[in-house]
């Protein structure tokens, strides 16, 4: 067993003085060279064996422990002359530009001083964050004169990035150095500095630490060269320099020399910490690359923070292509064997099982439900191999543990990138199957946005009982089933299950008792008692349904008529259910496709999320079986229209095109009256592109006319809302329409035209991209460019979009994590400030809620007078 | 109300503690279906039970529900620019960018407009005062009273009163003619417009409605470099341009019957000088620049626009999220009694956690300055937590064990 862990309480942030970087330091570095000819680590250089060792044979000179374990120590580097910190300069700026040149205290009058460290000391207590009151303090105490001592000041300004100016005079860092070490204590905390755990003059550096090894490793190529990490490069950089100066010092060099010689120094200083600081060059490396150095590392998407600290990488993952499997639960995985030999489960080993985890170990690492290793009470590991397993079977006893084999019924996380909502992340029930790719059921791809054109997913295996029990109680597919963004299902059937359960509960379906048990059996459901004469699809469908399930609504193909039927509505569109049998109207979209299901919704609040799984499942197979028996296809033959329908849209289409003509005309005549706001020719435009909508939704509707739902697979789709649309349907047989940029008829291209097939000026239909065939007929060319333009832009909104709504939804989930709901029912952040005093107004979770209501009341009125004898 | 009182009675019996808008809703059942006591008794039951199985569990996470609830949709928006469902004449930014222009807390939104609606009260004051009794006449005097509104707000130029423009250029002077008519038309006041004139041109001569301009003497001195002629064009078109009428900021106004109510949508937006005009709805009339009500009329109010704000572009495009999203995210902008924005320069950029901030944006500046201030990360937050490898003090992690020794 593993000791208890310690609680980290607090991380405390200060300023290293040069005694303690002094103190913490090993050795202290001189030599600017690595390695000698031998290829040995030169003692007192940049790879001093005294900072750490990575070989994990070697022991480190200064701790004694091994390579891996040895975290580094580091060294520290005496800089001949001062240097200012780059990240410190403006803060450095500001204060020298805050306190007197002479007498060093801050420019604020004495009133001010113990007003602004009353204000300071209650915000520390209640800590709030000081920075916009030592701004406040920054440009108050910016003063000509000083409140202290009367002396004239001048202006200090700041040449970036790190050169101080004092009215014409540079100032150098020692000169910086001295007047921050003059600033009297007390005077610290108006400038922003905590006395307790930095000075203001150690932002000027007079020793520079040496990172360890470990911090900065080197690789050897496989050539045997050695390549440096680039701190590396610029220690040797900062070292040269620094050796230099030094020498040049001590031979009494001239002022001129030493200067630039120190210049150099602080450039190389200055790109150590940031190479990327305004005003610097950046520092390269012999290929031209950029250097990466200090800041880099931590800064931006690639940095420490986001990518090592934030995210980490992580075991017991895998990856690989998706595949659809109608077959499993929704709340199942297929996992390749290959995989489930692969990522493990730890199994501690008690009486009870000790039989089960000796037959895995017998298995081996090779044979499927197998295991890999055993570890030991005392934390040892061992590797089951074919010839070791005996010994190992042996030896096992209770209190070890058994990394078996991923088995069948195992909790597993599974997820799909981008992870925009927590139904990206959903855990499921493990089914090793055979083959390569993961196996997931249809009805989850909404939640993920999945497809399978080469779609891949992650999944992560749960190394904790407690994790397991947390993940199989909240994260189950089934208890995702209702989004919490709506309080209506997202997982749902999609695509066939809507046109199966469709064919299945048309009115004309009829199925002989022989043909309704087929089905049933195939779907996997309990068979009723046969009754000896045919089935209408609607019976079979209520076998699914709750006993006491009761509900009326409008399916997806309602038509929405003037009046509406109801029970009588020829499209059978009038859906109601009595006592769990389906009475009238068909199932499709809107009884349990994702997004919209009014049956799977109900399920899932009234009878639970075991029901509604089972429920979704045997529906879906039940919609395919039935599409099974009924077949289904579409071809191009089911966009025809007869001949006497293309004369009529023709007809149509021509008709619009003239009254666009005399629009222009109007137009071109200045009898057009502009509408209220707007000039003439946007008035032109817009009249022009509603004659066109107008054309091409009236074309649509012709065609319409003869699409029949029952003899047209590809209508059954469109208006079951299994996939596609009318629009689609229309697009292709009747007339494309008119395409659009940046939401107006096209009009860039060539000067006042948008092709030179055009004359000057021309705003006919075809001129600015109406599209009058229709995409069985086929484009000519002038169309299919402009219908190449209106893609073009479509692609690229989409790549627009996904960059910004990424980048506002971090900033909405930065924002909004730490919020929590409190016992007392209100919500707050993590300082305990109060965000909301009841969540929501009314303590109601969406994702527990009927579309955002409690209940449906009305509806639990009716069922009250239903029970009640009506 | 004699049923909210009856309904309360049965809650307190119950002991059920429903939030206002429920109680409310049962209210307004009770009354339609006409319940009787034993009906609401068992009405009342079920609601009760359903509410405790709805609520909240302690500990949820739900900012980040909410974030996700907000963001998510984002990837299904559109970029573009459409037009007012009713009103075609303006422009107004919707979508991704206007959701994005919310969350940011922009101080200049791209499309600021206004809808101004009129109060019913103040007409039927006027109608007693004034003796206007057919329903007829009434409708003409509504109308008359709006159009003259719309003109008072909405920018009037120069230009949209003018007969006749000449640019003299034998003279050197601009012969402008007033359109009589189409000042009444725009239902403005000839004598101020002339007063703004005299005001603005000094070198003009006015008889009735011809109207002459000439342009600034030319100066004494030997240096002047202006070009006759085209000083001559710069003042016409200064003339041209010169507003008559209207409210500051606001530009062109589009009015509107909705129903049987007459409503004025502005383009641009100035809530604090329209609210002061006669006989608007001081409760409806709105704007959708966030920062103005605030200004005007106090945080909650921004707080609720920002509620609308979001809510309508959601709608606006088909997709449906929670109202408690919505909330808990304007809730959080505006907790501390000003409108902060979703980012770096407000709320992630005003955190505790020096962890939290540096992980963020902006990493160096948020570590080095910690180091100066001598700041304490106390851990309490999420990403505090991950970072250190700790669990994270929300859902499960936010409760503990403690065993009774025995």
């Amino acid at each position: 067993m593993k000791g208890i862990l310690k609680k980290i309480a607090q991380i405390n942030f200060g300023l290293m003085s040069p005694e303690d970087i002094r103190k913490m330091s090993v050795t202290k570095i001189v030599t600017p060279d690595t390695y000698d000819e031998d290829g040995y680590p030169i003692e007192a250089g940049l790879m001093d064996p005294r900072l750490g060792v990575i070989d994990p044979g070697l022991k480190c000179r200064s701790c004694g422990s091994k390579g891996g374990d040895c975290q580094g120590h580091f060294g520290h580097i005496n800089i001949a002359r001062p240097v200012i910190h780059v990240g410190f300069a403006d803060t450095i700026h500001k204060i020298l530009r805050s306190t007197c040149k002479e007498c060093a205290r801050v420019l604020l009058t004495d009133a001010e001083i113990i007003d602004y460290k009353d204000r300071i000391g209650n915000m520390v207590k209640n800590e709030e964050s000081i920075t916009n009151i030592i701004k406040e303090i920054y440009t108050v105490a910016r003063r000509d004169k000083c409140p202290h001592c009367e002396t004239e000041q001048e202006d200090i300004k700041i040449d970036k990035p790190v050169s101080i100016v004092e009215g014409n005079y540079k100032l150098t860092a020692s000169e910086v150095r001295e007047r921050l070490e003059k600033i009297p204590e007390e005077d610290h905390i108006l400038l922003g500095v905590n006395s307790k755990v930095a000075k203001p003059e150690w932002m000027v550096l007079t020793v520079l630490p040496v990172p360890p090894v470990t911090v900065r490793p080197s690789i050897t190529l496989e050539t045997g060269e050695r390549s440096e990490d680039d701190l590396t490069h610029k220690l040797v950089d900062i070292l040269r320099i620094n050796q230099r100066l030094k020498e040049n010092m001590e031979a009494g060099a001239p002022q001129l020399i030493v200067e630039d010689l120190w210049e150099l120094l602080q450039y190389h200083v200055t790109t150590y910490f940031d190479n990327e600081a305004s005003g610097v060059p950046p520092a390269r490396h012999r290929s031209g690359r950029p250097l990466k150095t200090l800041a880099q590392r931590l800064k931006g998407k690639e940095g420490r923070f986001r990518s090592n600290l934030s995210g980490k990488r992580v075991n017991f993952s895998a990856r690989t292509v998706i595949s659809p499997d109608p077959n499993i639960s929704i709340n199942e995985v297929g996992v390749p064997e290959m995989i489930a030999k692969e990522v493990t489960v730890p199994i501690y080993v008690t009486p009870w099982n000790i039989e089960e985890m000796k037959k895995f170990i017998n298995n081996g690492p090779k044979v499927h439900p197998g295991a890999n290793y055993v570890e030991r009470p005392d934390g040892r590991k061992v590797r089951v191999y074919p010839e070791t397993k005996d010994a190992i079977i042996e030896k096992l006893e209770p209190g070890f543990r058994v990394e078996r084999h991923l088995i069948d019924g195992d909790i597993v996380l599974f997820n799909r990138q981008p992870s925009l909502h927590r139904m990206s992340m959903m855990a499921h029930e493990v089914r090793v199957l055979p083959h390569k790719t993961f196996r997931l059921n249809l009805c989850v791809c909404p939640p993920y946005n999945a497809d399978f054109d080469g779609d891949e997913m992650n999944m992560h295996i749960f190394q904790t009982e407690e994790s397991r029990a947390e993940a199989k109680s909240l994260m189950r597919v089934q208890e995702h089933i209702l989004s919490p963004r709506f309080g209506g299902p997202i997982i749902g059937g999609i695509h066939d299950h809507i046109s199966g359960a469709y064919l299945l509960t048309r009115e004309s379906s009829v199925f002989e008792e022989d043909e309704v048990f087929q089905i049933l059996m195939r779907a996997k459901i309990p068979l009723p008692k046969p009754k000896g004469e045919s089935w209408s699809g609607k019976e079979i469908f209520s076998l699914l349904l709750p006993e006491d399930m009761n509900m009326v609504y409008r399916a997806e193909i309602c038509r929405r008529c003037d009046e509406c039927l109801k029970q009588e509505c020829k499209n059978d569109a009038y859906v109601v259910i009595e006592d769990g049998n389906l009475k009238s109207g068909v199932i499709d979209d809107r009884a349990f496709g994702s997004f919209a299901g009014k049956i799977l919704d109900s399920v899932v609040k009234e009878y639970g999320t075991d029901k509604a799984r089972e429920f979704l499942d045997s529906a879906t197979k039940l919609a395919i079986s039935g599409i099974m028996k009924k077949g289904f296809t579409t071809s191009t033959d089911d966009e025809e229209i007869p001949q006497e329908a293309k004369e009529r849209i023709e007809e149509l289409l021509s008709k619009a095109e003239e009254r666009v003509e005399i629009l222009i005309e109007a137009y071109t005549n200045e009898e057009l009256e502009a509408l209220p706001g707007r000039s003439l020719e946007e008035t032109l435009e817009m009249k022009i592109m509603q004659v066109l909508g107008e054309a091409r939704d009236k074309s649509g509707e012709l065609a319409e006319k003869y699409f029949d739902i029952n003899k047209n697979h590809a209508v059954v789709m469109a208006l079951t809302g299994a996939r596609g649309s009318m629009l689609n349907l229309t697009q292709i047989a009747a007339c494309v329409g008119q395409q659009s940029v940046r939401g107006g008829r096209i009009e860039r291209g060539y000067s006042e035209r948008t092709l030179p097939h055009f004359k000057k000026g021309e705003l006919g239909a075809k001129a600015r991209g109406f599209v009058h065939s229709s995409y069985k007929t086929g484009l000519d060319p002038l169309e299919f460019f402009f219908h190449a333009m209106g893609g073009r832009e479509g692609l690229v909104d989409t790549a627009i979009r996904t960059a910004q709504s990424g980048y506002m939804q971090r900033r909405l989930v930065n924002a909004l994590q730490d919020l929590s709901v409190r016992p007392d029912g209100t919500v707050r952040d993590n300082r305990g400030v109060i965000i909301q005093t009841m969540y929501g107004e009314d303590k109601v979770d969406p994702a527990k809620s009927d579309y955002g209501k409690v209940v449906d009341i009305d509806r639990v009125i009716d069922e009250i007078r239903i029970k009640s004898g009506k | 109300m004699p049923d909210i009182k009856s309904v309360m009675k049965v809650l307190k019996k119950k002991k059920a503690d429903f939030p206002e808008s429920l109680i409310e809703e049962i209210a307004d059942a009770h009354e339609r279906h006409n319940l009787d006591d034993k009906e609401l008794n068992e009405l009342i039951d079920r609601i009760k039970k359903a509410y405790e199985r709805a609520t909240v569990e302690d500990g949820e996470a739900v900012g980040t529900v909410a974030a996700q609830s907000v963001g998510e949709p984002g990837t299904q928006m559109t970029m573009r620019t459409f037009h007012y469902a009713g009103v075609a004449e303006l422009n107004v930014t919707l979508g991704l960018p206007r959701l994005i222009e919310i969350v940011d807390a922009r101080k200049k939104i791209s499309t600021p407009t206004m809808a101004i609606y009129f109060d019913d009260e103040y007409f039927d004051a006027r109608f007693e005062k004034e003796e206007i009794e057919s329903e007829a006449e009434r409708e003409r005097f509504k109308e008359e009273f709006v159009r003259k509104t719309a003109n008072m707000i909405g920018k009037s130029s120069m230009n949209d009163i003018l007969k006749n423009f000449n640019l003299n250029y034998a003279d050197m002077n601009i012969a402008v003619e007033i359109d009589e008519d189409k000042i009444i038309d725009k239902r403005l006041d000839r004598d101020d417009i002339i007063k703004r004139i005299e005001k603005a041109f000094k070198r003009v001569q006015i008889d009735n409605n011809m109207l002459s301009f000439e342009p600034p003497a030319p100066s004494k001195k030997e240096d002047d470099t202006k070009i006759p002629i085209r000083e001559l064009r710069l003042l016409a078109d200064k003339v041209r341009d010169l507003q008559i009428s209207g409210v500051k900021n606001i530009g062109k106004v589009v009015i509107s019957k909705e129903g049987l109510e007459w409503v004025i949508h502005t383009e641009g937006s100035n809530l604090g000088s329209v609210l002061k005009m006669e006989g608007i709805d001081k409760v409806r009339t709105t704007t959708n620049d966030i920062h103005e009500i605030e200004k005007i009329l106090g945080i909650e109010a921004a707080r609720n626009a920002i509620i609308r704000e979001a809510q309508n572009t959601m709608e606006e495009q088909g997709l449906t999220v929670d109202v408690r999203h919505i909330m808990l995210v304007a809730d959080m902008m505006t907790a501390d009694g000003s409108v902060k924005s979703i980012g770096r320069h407000g709320i992630s950029g005003e955190k505790a956690s020096v962890l939290a901030r540096a992980s963020f944006e902006e990493t160096g500046k948020h570590l080095l300055r910690a180091s100066i201030r001598g700041e304490i990360d106390h851990l309490t937050g999420i990403i505090e937590n991950i970072i250190i490898g700790q669990p994270i003090p929300l859902g499960t992690g936010s409760v503990g064990v403690i065993m009774k020794r025995r």
